[in-house]
């Protein structure tokens, strides 16, 4: 094989390989990217039922309602929206009502979610960026003020 | 700018208390001075050895190494007064009353130093000191020139994170008054192998420094031989070793700790260690063919650029708080900004040297496509394009919201649907590696060679087919690539010591006296297929059920029947649990009692899930304690059956072992390679 030859070979297989990958990235983006919205988002657009994607809110406070086995129904909230949720499974250790909540799953006809993944950090104080976001946009965060109140004043040498 | 302020002593402190208050105080002090003067090293040894090699003054070049040493000392008396402050519980610095408390195990409050973002920056510096002291020390006889300039680059990243923990995350800030206790370590960090996984971790990643620092030593020689490879592949195979272990560790962390029976998830952060190893575990390989047969230097060089660009880009990752999650212990958007800064310089500066100055290296040999080196490029392109996959799945949430807006996130079916296509030729390719001669090798000897290899994956996959009721029909073929890569290890070495072609006695002798090398190769190769067949049984079988049982229930799962017995409060060391009993029989027989719990710790006001776990050798039976129900009395509770599940962690180890065997390997050993056309005899320069 002459030198060319081989340079050929060695550029073919390159090119190969990197057109399959970006196929596979192009045709994975479209299947498996999930979007997320609020309760807002979610009542101002149509989203087809059984498409999915990722809610984010507060579990409203009052709204759990451990149903028949394992169950539960809640109700996700933004504040100005509010939309109920159900979820099969054992929820996260810090899932409590009034905290920051993302779930994942897809929207029934009747306007309830379906959620099969509950994601609910390793923080009591944690909020899911995309809440904390959401809810500063909207005016109703008040996550700073908290942290900075209760220490004593940190001093430099 | 280190004003000292003594703290206001009040109240009725007698003698001895204030005694020890000062030397607490002294010790805080001493580690903050320490910090700022191995900056001061730093920078000397940044800039004078640089500027000795350019005008080749011996002296100048000279301070590189003792400067290395002084830079590690210092660190190292830094590291040492914050962990002392985190044992003896000395809350007047601000670091340990946010991270600590009386209450802690002293395990955690060991390895609650590197449990949060200051601490963990120091470790960072330290591992990254103690590699260029290793320089220092153990590269006796590399060229002047290229060791004075590969410790500059190294003192460089150093100064440029000195810099950025000394003005954003000084973990010595003081609190006046000192609290009496503090705020604790974040529950599911408290944990024995989370307590290992990030000094394992970091020196993975910042092992890659060394070979970036070479690589850029390189560029600015305008010279780089074999023996540059021979220099650069103990270290890189080091760092490849401990982050293949921490990686590891983490993943079994996840497994046990967070409660979803999961090994991997495809997290942010997760990817932002598994970038590093797959580019590492490149720059592994290429190394070889440049060390063997002086090919493939520009792309080595910038493969060790791209690796280490890798490893800082985890860093700001991680430590940038771009991506919220229990990693993200940075809030400060500056200490993003800074870090951000650092990679831009560094990722930036190297690549434009490389632009510069790659051109100047010489190419080297050429070989044919079916052979070792083939072989080796096949390697390269499939696990840099499955990193480039890794890379854009990560980073395209964040670009997008940066761009759009847009929020979305991409989960494990984006890396599957990417990942897996591109590394499953990779494994089948890699039995046919070393069984192809160098420059020019025979494809069809090599099959023919792999012939019992395949026929063994092949009975593997018609096996399994039989066996198997439920599943994708995929992972009969999973597995049997699994077995693949563990025959094709076992076939090398079979044919190295030409066990059937000789006397036994005679292979036996072969065998003792083949290089550790070959071994390490073998064990690296067959721990990948032991972890390919964890991966796939455990997640084409897994076993789930999630159940609501009140006490003297039953459940059965995947044989194993579980008779829930109720559930009990304990009181740990720093936190109340409630822990349910479930006795679990199998035919009939007692085999054993899972205790799963929740734990609540009280200082923190967080809690953790502790899943209880019987492993066993058809795979673990894991059990999650959920709520209590409002139906009486009844609690949630999932279960899961992981089908051989360890052999994950246990292939990682084969492959970590493996990378020892590789070191301890006479002709790796460092330091021990000499230039090919060594200079010598210095000649007197008569130009």
């Amino acid at each position: 094989m002459t030198r060319k030859q081989r340079r050929g070979v060695l550029i073919g297989t390159c090119l190969a390989v990197l057109g399959v990958a970006v196929g596979l990235v192009l045709y994975a983006m479209r299947d498996s990217i999930v979007f997320f919205y609020t309760p807002s988002e979610v009542t101002s657009m149509q989203i087809a039922p059984g498409q999915r994607f990722r809610l984010g809110g507060l579990v409203e406070t009052g709204s759990v309602v451990r149903g028949e086995g394992t169950t539960i129904r809640f109700a996700v909230t933004d504040k100005s929206k509010t939309l109920p949720v159900t979820y099969t499974g054992v929820l996260p250790d810090l899932f409590r009502e009034g905290q920051g909540v993302v779930a994942e799953g897809t929207l029934s006809a009747d306007g309830v979610f379906h959620a099969d993944n509950v994601l609910a950090k390793h923080d009591e104080n944690y909020m899911p960026p995309e809440v904390a976001k959401k809810l500063k946009e909207q005016g109703v965060w008040r996550g700073d003020a908290k942290a900075s109140a209760a220490e004593p004043q940190a001093k430099v040498n | 700018m280190a004003r000292r302020c003594q703290g206001e002593r009040r109240g009725a402190a007698s003698q001895g208390e204030l005694e020890e208050h000062e030397s607490r105080e002294m010790i805080a002090e001493t580690g903050h001075y320490a910090l700022i003067l191995a900056l001061g090293v730093a920078i000397v040894q940044m800039v004078l050895p640089l500027v000795g090699a350019r005008i080749r003054d011996q002296q100048l070049m000279a301070v590189a190494g003792p400067a290395a040493q002084l830079q590690f000392l210092l660190i190292a008396i830094a590291f040492i007064a914050l962990m002392t402050a985190h044992i003896t519980s000395d809350f007047s610095v601000e670091n340990v009353w946010r991270n600590s408390a009386v209450a802690k195990p002293l395990l955690y409050k060991i390895s609650g130093v590197w449990g949060n973002h200051e601490g963990s920056m120091v470790l960072w510096v330290l591992i990254l000191a103690l590699f260029g002291a290793a320089v220092a020390i153990f590269g006796t006889n590399l060229p002047y020139q290229l060791k004075a300039n590969v410790l500059a680059v190294q003192a460089s990243i150093a100064a440029a994170f000195l810099l950025f923990i000394v003005t954003t995350s000084n973990p010595f800030v003081r609190l006046d008054p000192a609290p009496f206790d503090g705020q604790g370590l974040n529950p599911v960090l408290q944990d024995p192998a989370l307590a290992f996984h990030p000094p394992f971790l970091y020196t993975g990643y910042v092992g890659f420094s060394m070979a970036f620092s070479f690589a850029i030593a390189a560029l600015i020689d305008g010279r780089i031989d074999a023996a540059w490879a021979r220099w650069v592949r103990p270290w890189t195979l080091a760092a490849w070793m401990c982050l293949t272990l921490g990686i590891a560790m983490g993943s079994w962390w996840a497994y046990y700790e967070l409660g979803w029976g999961g090994f991997w998830f495809w997290d942010p952060v997760e990817n932002a260690s598994f970038m590093p190893w797959l580019a590492g575990t490149a720059l592994l390989h290429s190394a070889v063919v440049m060390e063997k047969r002086d090919a493939l230097k520009v792309w080595t060089i910038l493969l060790a650029i791209i690796t280490f660009s890798l490893s800082l880009m985890g860093t700001f990752l991680v430590r940038s708080g771009v991506l919220t999650s229990v990693h993200a212990f940075a809030i400060d958007p500056a200490r993003g900004i800074f870090i951000l800064a650092i990679m831009g310089v560094f990722i930036g500066g190297a690549l434009a040297l490389f632009a510069w100055r790659a051109p100047l290296l010489a190419q080297g040999g050429l070989f044919a496509p079916i052979s070792r080196e083939g072989t080796l490029v096949l390697n390269n392109l499939l696990l840099t394009t499955a990193c480039a996959a890794v890379f854009v799945g990560t980073l395209y949430p964040l670009a997008l919201e940066a761009l759009t807006g847009d929020k979305i996130s991409v989960g494990a079916p984006f890396f599957n649907l990417t990942f897996a296509p591109l590394i499953v030729p990779l494994i089948v390719a890699v039995p046919f590696g070393p069984l192809l001669a160098w420059k020019r090798g025979d494809l069809l000897a090599a099959a023919q060679r792999l012939m019992a290899a395949a026929c063994l994956a092949l009975a593997a996959i018609v096996l399994v087919l039989a066996f198997r009721q439920r599943g994708p029909w995929l992972a009969p073929l999973g597995i049997g690539l699994g077995i693949w890569l563990i025959a094709g290890a076992v076939t090398e070495l079979v044919y190295r010591v030409k066990l059937f072609d000789t006397s036994w006695s005679e292979a036996w002798r072969r065998l003792r006296s083949l290089p550790r090398s070959a071994y390490g190769t073998a064990l690296a190769h067959a721990g990948l297929g032991i972890v390919v067949i964890g991966i796939v049984a455990t997640t084409a079988w897994r076993s789930e059920a999630i159940l609501a049982m009140k006490p003297g229930q039953t459940a059965s799962i995947a044989g194993y029947t579980l008779t829930f017995k109720g559930v009990a409060p304990r009181q740990g060391p720093n936190y109340r649990e409630r822990v349910a009993l479930l006795e679990v029989t199998r035919n009939g027989e007692e085999v054993t009692e899972l205790t799963p719990s929740k734990r609540e710790f009280t200082l923190e006001k967080s809690g953790t899930t502790e899943a209880g776990i019987h492993p066993n050798w058809r795979g673990d039976l894991y059990a999650v304690l959920g709520d209590q129900l409002k139906d009486g009395g009844a609690y949630s509770i999932r279960l899961y059956f992981n089908p051989l599940v360890r052999l994950i962690w246990l292939g990682a180890l084969v492959m970590f072992i493996g990378g020892a065997v590789s070191l301890s390997d006479r002709r790796l050993r460092v330091g021990a390679p000499r230039r090919a056309q060594t200079k010598a005899t210095p000649v007197p320069a008569a130009e």
